[in-house]
């Protein structure tokens, strides 16, 4: 982060910078569009409906045509709310899920050890961690702002079960760092080159760790679905129980922002997933010698392709579980995730720092 | 520019420092203080100290800030009984302050001799997670551990304390839930007409 502040200081730095951000934000924003469309024509898939059909072909442009919707409505303020707080819960959260990407490396850059990243932090894993574990003010924040019973309720369960999941993640992400031995995200990544059996789900590399692994990884997809609130543990937005949780009074332009940083919060998931355990952006074979005469750009921009596809598989992996998976009682959401997954991930995180000791594969 | 976004860090940090004590709200003034250690973090990535920053933001922000947000939101609180007797505390709250002030003076200016211009936020490792590790696992060891016991009784006593095993209570046992079979929970019967069972 010292890089991006000392780049202030010259003016062409200071406007690469700029136009990169504005780059990640245009693109998240277009495939947000997409992205949510394909959700729903999954989830309709599974349930053999059609989806939306009808904007533009195959009803692609359906998303578009709600984001006119929900910008053009009129904005609803309860009587009792609060209102600088009711406004201002919606924008936190969109905010924070925009500003989690700036550590995302998304391909490799076109000089060797560079990445295409808005700042190459050497704290990336803990900024993530960091910026996602404040994405639960927006909902205590909004909830308590709408001073009204449903939201509340919504939000207080919301923020208990992130707070509960955040542990988990977090011992799992240390097991990842442990076997790097670096935070630098595109570190991380690159200590998954040579092959898909390298890639820290199976991490044949460091070999009796698979057993450890692969079901770290598992874990932390479970626990990234119950920490972004998708199904089956959207428990603070239960329709049966709650109408919509801490987001009943919301509608128009808030609302639009609070699902935004909902979806962007599932990419970044989907990101973090494909860069801790799935290789981020190198392709499941090393191509060494048959790629080294093309030129640096195509290769960086091969590697975004993988990038994207992984994503594209992990969100798709999302849109079926909240298709399939029956929703979790409060109960065993809270069992789940302080019995089970941190006893275990605990454990993981003994077992590989004892691997990493008795072995010296950082030293 | 870093001097620029210092004073800019500087002035918001403050300015939410007051409004905490300043607000009416309760809630209000928790959220300036999480503004106030969010922009601390801040200060931090600014001087090179970018894991410090990080753990703040986890530690403070995520977590601690979060369960005062819940405390101040569940508990009914009077804001005008909270205001009385302002100016009978007064005193004792400008006593605090004035020592709290002398304090962090004469610390910052003893420590401004030596730091002046060459402040190293990691000093003899390569980042500032490798020195602060480096610290307080060789050097430190043992007031480390004995912070993690410290902790850890005060965990357990938290447990002991609010652990309560009322009579009567129905409890949900997910193994014996998931264990059920169709067997167990299904009697096929085949009543004749006009009998029931």
């Amino acid at each position: 982060m010292s890089n991006l502040i000392e780049s202030f200081g010259d003016f062409t730095g200071f406007w690469m910078v700029l136009g990169q951000i504005a780059l990640f934000t245009l693109v998240l924003l277009i495939s947000i569009a997409f992205l949510l469309l394909l959700d729903r024509k999954i989830w309709a898939g599974v349930m053999m409906r059609k989806g939306p059909n009808v904007v533009g072909p195959f009803g692609l442009f359906q998303s578009f045509a709600d984001f006119g919707k929900f910008l053009l409505k009129e904005i609803v303020i309860p009587a009792g709310a609060n209102k600088t707080v009711f406004i201002l819960a919606p924008i936190l959260t969109c905010t924070l899920s925009f500003v989690a990407w700036a550590a995302i490396p998304v391909a490799p850059g076109t000089t060797s050890g560079t990445s295409w990243v808005v700042s190459n932090l050497n704290v990336g894993v803990l900024y993530l961690f960091a910026i996602s574990s404040l994405g639960v003010y927006g909902i205590i924040m909004g909830g308590w702002a709408s001073n009204s019973k449903y939201p509340f309720l919504g939000a207080l369960r919301s923020a208990a079960q992130m707070v509960s999941y955040e542990v988990s993640i977090g011992f799992i992400i240390v097991t990842v760092i442990l076997l790097t031995g670096s935070m630098n995200l595109s570190a991380i990544v690159e200590n998954q080159s040579g092959g898909f059996w390298n890639w820290h789900i199976f991490s044949l590399q460091y070999f009796p760790m698979i057993f450890v692994m692969f079901p770290m990884f598992v874990m932390f997809f479970i626990s990234a679905l119950a920490e972004t609130n998708r199904p089956p543990f959207d428990l603070p937005e239960a329709e049966s129980e709650l109408v919509a949780g801490y987001q009943v009074e919301y509608g128009s332009t808030p609302y639009l922002l609070f699902m935004l940083g909902e979806y962007l919060n599932i990419v970044l998931m989907c990101a973090m997933m494909t860069i801790l355990f799935l290789g981020g952006w190198h392709g499941p074979f090393d191509l060494g010698d048959v790629v080294k005469d093309w030129p640096p750009l195509l290769l960086s921009l091969s590697g975004l392709f993988w990038f994207m596809l992984k994503i594209l598989f992990f969100f798709f992996l999302f849109a079926m579980v909240k298709a399939i998976v029956p929703r979790y009682r409060y109960d065993q959401l809270m069992r789940l995730g302080w019995k089970i997954f941190l006893p275990t991930s605990l454990a993981a995180v003994l077992i590989v720092a004892g691997y990493v000791a008795y072995t010296g594969v950082q030293s | 520019m870093a001097v620029y976004a210092f004073w800019i860090l500087a002035t918001i940090v403050v300015l939410s420092a007051v409004m905490v004590i300043a607000a009416r709200n309760p809630v209000h003034s928790v959220l300036f203080l999480i503004l106030a250690f969010f922009t601390s973090a801040g200060l931090l990535v600014l001087i090179g100290a970018e894991f410090l920053a990080m753990l703040l933001v986890v530690v403070y922000v995520g977590a601690v800030a979060v369960l005062f947000l819940f405390v101040v939101m569940m508990l009914d609180v009077d804001f005008v009984e909270l205001k009385q007797g302002f100016l009978s505390y007064l005193p004792f709250g400008l006593l605090v302050g004035a020592v709290f002030l002398a304090e962090i003076v004469m610390a910052s200016f003893a420590g401004l001799e030596n730091h002046v211009g060459n402040f190293d936020a990691s000093p003899g490792a390569e980042t500032n997670a490798e020195a602060i590790g480096q610290v307080m696992y060789t050097q430190y060891m043992l007031l480390f551990q004995l912070a993690g016991i410290v902790l850890l009784v005060a965990m357990i006593g938290a447990i002991v304390l609010t652990l309560r095993h009322r009579p009567g209570v129905k409890r949900q046992s997910i193994a014996h839930q998931t264990s059920r079979r169709r067997s167990d929970a299904f009697e096929l019967k085949d009543p004749s007409s006009g009998q029931g069972i």
